[in-house]
């Protein structure tokens, strides 16, 4: 029978291919050994540095309690909570119907659009502070002199990933005939986009929010500048004084923004798995989101 | 605005409306994609816009939705002008070419969808939407995904969710462009049916002649952005008014001719003309298949060049004496003798035709 012809022919193929895989695997196996080491020795040890006890030469969680017992460290923590969900929200608000409806109904200025969003990018923090200086003393004439203010400001820094992201979604979707459909069935303008475009962009939306959240929790140049006390720059103050707690609290901002990464990935994962599921097929999401990066500068 | 959802849900709001295109115009730029369409759809009938890429059709479809403006003209519902009434305001159900179920709803909401907005109230929703998905022969498909359902599925759920808000006008976008040949015939049946059930006045744009004639009332043959037919299906096909729809409309060959008087001689046959066609001399006589004769004959000017048989019906393509090429279909039991390289001699089953100036 020809099962034992294919049987022969695939045998005296099997072997180079097997040892061809195993090298293969090899080598995904060091790399990726070799990059987890990169990125895993120093926050073990940053763990182990922020956990160790000068005294007793044991280990103490004294560090990590002042966390949030030390007023200047915990208020800067809260700081930087609110502001990235202030400009969460604010960059959602902004360009989500701004993209939806340049889409939809102005498609010319799509290209401007881009242009703009992803102009931040080219800028130096440092030259967009500088010239946003003056901007800031009005903002602290009308709001007061509030930390939240910089809000506006992230707004503009994380333009660039969050227009990634949402473009992505957009792209993943046929939004004109999804909006024709539900305005041929009674919908507004308003309720394409809350009820039928938006929920089918949770995953862009997820990439964007979290990308957003990451990039503040990092941020230093502008609140320092500005004289802002937010986690980074209650890190670097602290650092002067306290290593052990100032290392902690970054450790602790890296791990937040990595499980956040993490959640996004098991939520887009989940998301694509269903999708292939039901439509029979295996589906890549892809959020479309730069990798991550903590600036610290 | 509140549905009626009746005793009897597979009604639509009352046996259907007039739909009427007043010298409606529409240009993109300096582009005319539609040029002084006059059409009116009479109430409950079921008409196809049916024409090549870019000749206006779809943008006539999406002029009556709401999707477009006109540049000039005006749309009329029972004698109401629309012109300027919002997509979202105009109560008409539409099937798109691309897949349109909204991806994170199941079938079921997804025909709820338009009923929702209405404010109809639960149990009712549901309970029509499950007769539109049951119209549609998918009421046992109700919580699945759109990416669950295959092509044919969606676009039946489409289906029903444009119909389940009671349309005044159900409006077909090429909507089974996408589907494969055996899945395109059986929806294209489907959606016959439920529009003959349902009385709801509807237009039905296609590129595909197959659909329009089997579908429709009466086709719309468009050109250029001008209307240049409305018939019933057999009137087209049958006294093409002139040589485009007499091309996109079934097989059609071309004899040259001379008319004279009003009649002309093809294929050594005397015929009158139809309405249309020249009016004196040089010509070419545009010919069905099924009007062709062909006799195998020994002594007879024309080849037998292919023969294809198709069970009862089969087609032969000859080549005359001058070196054209004719097709001819005749019926299958008659095929003795018409071989390939077999001589034979041709016939006209004909009394008028249309003549075209060459």
């Amino acid at each position: 029978m020809s099962a034992g012809r294919t049987e022969i022919s695939t045998g005296r193929t099997r072997s180079p291919r097997r040892a061809a895989h195993a090298r293969l695997v090899t080598f995904r196996v060091v790399v990726l050994g070799l990059v987890g080491l990169f990125f895993l020795v120093p926050l073990l040890s940053m763990l182990d540095f922020s956990t160790r006890s000068f005294l007793t030469s044991g280990r103490t969680g004294a560090a990590w309690a002042k966390l949030v017992t030390d007023p200047l460290l915990a208020g800067s923590i809260v700081t930087s909570l609110v502001l990235a969900a202030l400009t969460v929200v604010l960059m959602l608000v902004l360009l989500v119907p701004t993209m939806i409806w340049v889409r939809l109904r102005v498609p010319q200025v799509a290209r401007p659009l881009e242009f703009l969003c992803l102009l931040p990018l080219t800028v130096p923090p440092l030259v967009i502070v500088v010239g946003l200086k003056n901007v800031v003393l009005w903002l602290n004439y009308l709001f007061g002199d509030t930390p939240y203010v910089l809000a506006l400001l992230y707004v503009v820094l994380v333009l660039p990933y969050a227009y990634r992201a949402l473009d992505a979604g957009l792209s993943s979707i046929d939004v004109t005939t999804l909006a024709e459909a539900a305005r041929s069935l009674g919908a507004g303008w308003a309720t394409v986009i809350v009820r039928v475009i938006v929920p089918n962009l949770t995953t862009a939306l997820l990439s964007a929010a979290f990308i957003s959240i990451a990039l503040v929790l990092g941020e230093f140049t502008f609140a320092s500048l500005l004289n802002y006390n937010t986690l980074q720059v209650a890190i670097n103050l602290q650092s002067k004084s306290d290593a052990q707690e100032s290392v902690a609290a970054s450790l602790a901002s890296i791990l937040f923004a990595a499980l956040l990464l993490v959640v996004l990935s098991v939520v887009s994962g989940g998301r694509g798995r269903a999708a292939g599921r039901r439509s029979g097929r295996t589906t890549a999401v892809t959020t479309g989101t730069p990798a991550p990066s903590l600036p610290s500068s | 605005m509140t549905t009626q959802t009746s005793s009897s849900p597979r009604t639509t709001g009352g046996g259907g409306v007039e739909v009427r295109f007043e010298a409606v115009e529409r240009y993109f730029g300096s582009t005319r994609a539609l040029d002084g369409l006059d059409l009116t759809l009479r109430p409950g009938e079921l008409v196809a816009l049916l024409g090549p890429s870019g000749c206006g059709k779809t943008t006539a479809l999406r002029i009556l939705a709401g999707l477009d403006e006109p540049t000039k003209g005006r749309v009329l519902v029972d004698d109401r002008d629309v012109t300027a009434v919002p997509a979202n305001s105009r109560d008409m159900g539409m099937v798109f070419q691309a897949y349109s179920l909204f991806p994170h709803l199941t079938a079921q909401a997804n025909v709820e969808f338009g009923l929702r907005l209405r404010k109809v109230d639960r149990a009712r929703r549901a309970a029509r939407a499950r007769d539109m998905l049951d119209l549609v022969g998918l009421a046992h498909q109700a919580d699945r995904y759109a990416t669950e359902l295959s092509g044919g599925q969606q676009q039946r759920v489409a289906l029903a969710r444009a119909l389940a808000i009671e349309p005044s006008v159900l409006l077909l976008d090429e909507p089974l462009s996408a589907l494969d040949a055996k899945v395109r015939t059986q929806l294209r049946d489907e959606i016959r049916r439920v529009q003959l059930e349902v009385g709801t006045t509807t237009l039905f744009v296609t590129h595909d002649q197959e659909e329009a004639l089997a579908m429709a009332d009466r086709v719309g043959v468009m050109s250029d952005g001008r209307l240049q037919q409305l018939d019933t299906p057999q009137e087209l096909y049958a006294h093409p008014r002139n040589a485009f729809v007499a091309d996109f409309v079934g097989l059609m060959n071309r004899v040259p001719t001379t008319v004279t008087d009003g009649r002309a001689v093809v294929l050594g046959v005397g015929v009158g003309t139809v309405d249309g066609s020249v009016a004196a001399g040089a010509g070419t006589a545009l010919v069905r298949p099924e009007q062709l004769l062909v006799r195998p004959d020994d002594s007879g000017s024309a080849e037998v060049m292919f023969v294809q048989f198709s069970g009862a019906i089969s087609r032969v393509r000859v080549r005359t004496a001058d070196g054209s090429e004719l097709v001819a279909q005749i019926m299958g039991s008659a095929l003795g003798g018409l071989t390939v390289g077999a001589r034979c001699s041709l016939g006209l089953d004909a009394e008028r035709l249309l003549v075209t100036a060459s």
